[in-house]
């Protein structure tokens, strides 16, 4: 009985295939050359991109937007297969790495110069490939019931003292660690760089998968302080348990150029194949206008890269930090990055 | 030169059905090859890379560490919900098969977030003084974990086995003196090769394409090195020749399978009625074994289910949108569906074929069918999504283009169920069918198929629960805005909260129960 049933929805399935099938092709018919769509593939969340694309809609009701959200590197890993025939006309990358592998294989179309030109240029790929949307420092978030600003090291390297034994955590794991640790091979060297990881690993740091659970650690008292990224910090006082100002968790931005304050961006590019550049490119030049900006730097709380837009007040002015110099192209080297992880024990 | 002969004396119509059939699954390979060539440098250089070797020999002990161990947990259980008096028998049948609801991936953040260094437990101890509980990571973490969620695959067939099989031949060996042990050994026990075979075959697949578990429990399986590949240093060529050597491995399991279940027959001895096999009396040891029906059943689904109930509590239910909630289970139940659909129907001449004619082509025809099972899911998306594009531009990223992944992804399963079903009729029932002149087709669509059905719905309701629960080709392959489940709890998770996906998570156990009640409830 319950078997004949199963049986019959079975068909019933099989049946439905066909007119899906045709509605389905339908749906995804890619650009239709009525300059009225624009797909964009989205490695950033849903979370803080879907309402710069409502802004958008609003701005453009003409323009058919569709969104593929994924992680950044399995959607350049996508582009990359469909190559020219790609249906996205746009890629919003969550860093540099990911924009540098497609503008690698000449997969990304050359913005005009105007475009670029609104960023500063050590936020955008030096072939012009693509152009940086927003800034994300890494930084030693820290427990402030636990330690005094006086306390904290000047350097990352600082962190492998006795000192902070067993107290730190880090995500070996994540892509913007990683990011991190390319761009301190890139400065310091391949050498330095093991050392550091070693003696980390050594001292007891704790390994975390996230960024924000390493976040939830500090403000569980769980560990005194750990690697992360700044913006993490704006989601934790607007959802932690204690809310606000008493946010126990701040900020140490490292002084000097230190490479623990490294920039990274993320960043948008136009697809080389795009059949809806005209759109493509009235998007990026949307996103980098000052109400969007704004969005990103208030919501997101990460830092505007167009000058004269306002940052969120509770972080130290972003020309305060003294940049360590890395060349954002060179991100995309995260090969070297995971072996020397592994040879370091770390991942 | 035997196999062309072989070839001959196969039905045409089944043969050129599997033939397209394992075509289609061989996609990933073609594309594997593709790849490959693209830069022959590059990817023999992957290969010969020195860690290459340790790692091939890592995978290939952690895929048949999982595969024995899911056969250890399945054993007892299958024997002791089949054919014992184990108290609320039904009960456990259940409990011991809802692991299979539970994706990995969220399996395993379970885990370690109650049993981790700084896990619930570790809260829980921290008065006593317990700061640290030894760390879970590595290759046991991640072994226990993927025995734990992948044994019911051992143990659906394993039971059908035990309550299919011909009781005559036991009693007939008690007849002869045997001891109740040496009957076990030598009459029952291998008479669950097949079943013992083919289950353990899928588990330890799982364990070699398996990435959420993997990588959580930091264990560096092939699949998780092949996705650090893509996603840390954007290398596709070397990605490939990895996911090509994890077909080699693929192969040798599958050898080891066959190996196992060679030449041997596996239906009733005799015509006759069907009997019920004889009921064990556990006498005293039924405590023993309830505690460990109840350990299992704990550890592998009440305690991750616990959490998550948990943790839908602390994400409050006020911020949960469920008109988005709803429409991603619709979406993954139609998905599911038609998965399980096709899949099915795609198994079925390549499992006739391999219970009816077993040889060197239909094992190549077999194996072809289980690439796709035993690549990571990422791979296998690439695959359509490079050929997608370029042979079928106009259904790129449409819902059959998904459900063709997905079946590409998941027919093993529904091969390996029918596969056995079609093994347990003697197919002198259907010669003498054919010898009463019917003609094939009347034979299969009255005598084999309805004998088989049980067996290839059940692998129609495994093909479902897998589907329902696949993430990383849904991720590159569905329709724009046609958000499922997993697609759900990936997103709210990646933010940083965990809790937030809890909801979805425990609406995708919720939806998961249907075909579970085809798989294991209507046993009478």
């Amino acid at each position: 009985m319950t078997s004949r049933r199963s049986l019959c929805l079975l068909i019933t399935a099989l049946l439905a295939v066909p007119s899906l099938a045709a509605c389905g092709a339908g749906d995804s018919g890619g650009s239709a050359g009525d300059g009225s769509l624009l797909t964009i593939y989205s490695g950033r969340d849903a979370e803080y991109v879907a309402p710069i694309i409502d802004r958008f809609r609003k701005a453009h009701p003409d323009i058919h937007v569709k969104v593929r959200y994924g992680d950044s590197a399995e959607l350049a890993a996508t582009i990359r297969e469909e190559g020219d025939r790609s249906p996205a006309d746009l890629f919003f990358s969550q860093d540099a790495g990911a924009l540098g592998a497609l503008q690698g294989v000449g997969l990304l179309k050359k913005l005009p110069q105007a475009t670029l030109d609104r960023v500063p240029a050590e936020f955008n790929s030096a072939a012009g490939d693509w152009v940086g949307v927003t800034g994300r420092v890494r930084v030693l978030a820290y427990d402030s019931r636990k330690l005094k600003e006086a306390d904290l090291p000047a350097s990352v390297f600082d962190l492998t003292q006795p000192r902070w034994k067993g107290k730190i955590g880090w995500a070996p794991t994540n892509a913007s660690f990683q990011s991190f640790v390319t761009g301190m091979r890139k400065v310091e060297g391949d050498a330095k760089t093991k050392a550091w990881l070693e003696a980390m690993k050594a001292n007891g740091t704790q390994a975390y998968e996230k960024n924000g659970i390493i976040r939830d650690a500090i403000a569980s008292g769980e560990i005194e302080a750990g690697l992360i990224n700044h913006y993490y910090i704006i989601e934790g006082r607007t959802a932690g348990e204690v809310k606000g100002n008493d946010y126990p968790v701040h900020l140490h931005f490292f002084p000097n150029g230190d490479i623990g304050t490294m920039v990274n961006v993320s960043g948008i590019g136009i697809l080389s194949g795009a059949g809806q550049q005209a759109n493509a490119q009235r998007f990026i030049d949307f996103v980098l206008e000052r109400p969007q900006q704004e969005y990103f730097a208030r919501d997101v709380g990460e830092y505007p890269l167009i000058p004269g837009v306002p940052q969120d007040p509770s972080l130290p002015p972003f020309a305060s930090i003294t940049r360590p110099k890395v060349n954002l192209a060179d991100l995309a080297d995260l090969q070297g990055t995971q072996a020397l992880l592994q040879q370091a024990g770390v991942l | 030169m035997r196999a062309r002969l072989r070839l001959r004396r196969l039905p045409p119509g089944v043969l050129v059905a599997a033939i397209v059939v394992a075509a289609a699954c061989a996609i990933p390979v073609a594309y594997l090859a593709v790849v490959m060539l693209d830069d022959p440098s590059a990817a023999w250089d992957a290969i010969w890379r020195s860690s290459t070797l340790t790692l091939l020999l890592r995978s290939a002990a952690f895929a048949i560490a999982v595969g024995a161990g899911a056969t250890a947990l399945a054993l007892p259980l299958a024997w002791l919900t089949a054919r014992t008096d184990l108290p609320l028998r039904r009960l456990w049948t259940v409990l011991a098969t809802l692991p299979l609801v539970i994706p990995s991936y969220i399996g395993a953040y379970l885990l370690v977030s109650a049993l981790g260094p700084r896990g619930e437990l570790q809260r829980i101890l921290a008065p006593i003084g317990i700061e640290r509980i030894p760390s879970i990571y590595g290759f046991g973490g991640a072994w226990v974990v993927l025995t734990l969620f992948t044994y019911p695959l051992v143990l659906l067939p394993l039971r059908a086995a035990l309550r299919r099989m011909d009781p005559a031949l036991e009693d007939a060996a008690r007849g002869m003196g045997r001891s109740e042990w040496a009957v076990a050994r030598t009459v029952v026990l291998p008479q669950l090769v097949p079943a013992i075979g083919a289950g353990a075959l899928l588990a330890a697949l799982y364990a070699l394409s398996d990435f959420g578990a993997v990588s959580i429990l930091r264990f560096d399986s092939f699949t998780r090195v092949i996705y650090q590949s893509y996603r840390g240093s954007f290398d596709r060529t070397g990605a490939a020749a990895l996911a090509a050597l994890l077909v080699v491995v693929m192969v040798g399991l599958l050898l080891l399978e066959s190996r196992a279940r060679r030449g041997r027959a596996y239906f009733r001895s005799a015509p006759g009625v069907a009997r019920d096999a004889r009921i064990v009396r556990l006498g005293r040891w039924r405590w023993p074994a309830l505690a460990f029906c109840a350990a299992v059943a704990l550890v592998a689904f009440v305690l991750p289910v616990a959490m998550l109930l948990l943790w839908s509590g602390r994400s409050v239910a006020g911020s949960v949108a469920w008109p988005d909630v709803l429409a991603a289970t619709g979406n993954s139940l139609l998905l599911a569906a038609l998965a399980a659909a096709f899949a099915t129907l795609a198994a079925l001449p390549i499992a006739w074929l391999g219970a009816r004619h077993p040889g060197r082509a239909t094992g190549l025809l077999g194996a072809l069918t289980t690439t796709g099972y035993a690549l990571p899911g990422i791979v296998v998306a690439l695959a359509l999504v490079f050929f997608g594009i370029r042979v079928v531009p106009a259904l790129y990223q449409s819902l059959p283009m998904l459900v063709f992944a997905l079946v590409i992804l998941l027919a093993p399963l529904a091969v390996g169920a029918a596969r056995s079903a079609f093994l347990q009729i003697s197919p002198r029932v259907e010669e003498a069918a054919r010898g009463a002149g019917r003609s094939p087709a009347s034979v299969a669509a009255r005598i084999t198929f309805p004998l088989a059905r049980a067996g290839i719905l059940a692998g129609a309701a495994l093909v479902f629960l897998a589907a329902i629960k696949e993430l990383p080709a849904v991720v590159l392959l569905s329709p724009i805005g046609f958000d499922t489940l997993p697609l759900m709890i990936w997103q709210e998770t990646n933010r940083s909260y965990f809790e937030a996906g809890a909801i979805p998570a425990l609406v995708l156990l919720a939806v998961s129960a249907p075909p579970l009640w085809l798989l294991v409830g209507r046993e009478r």
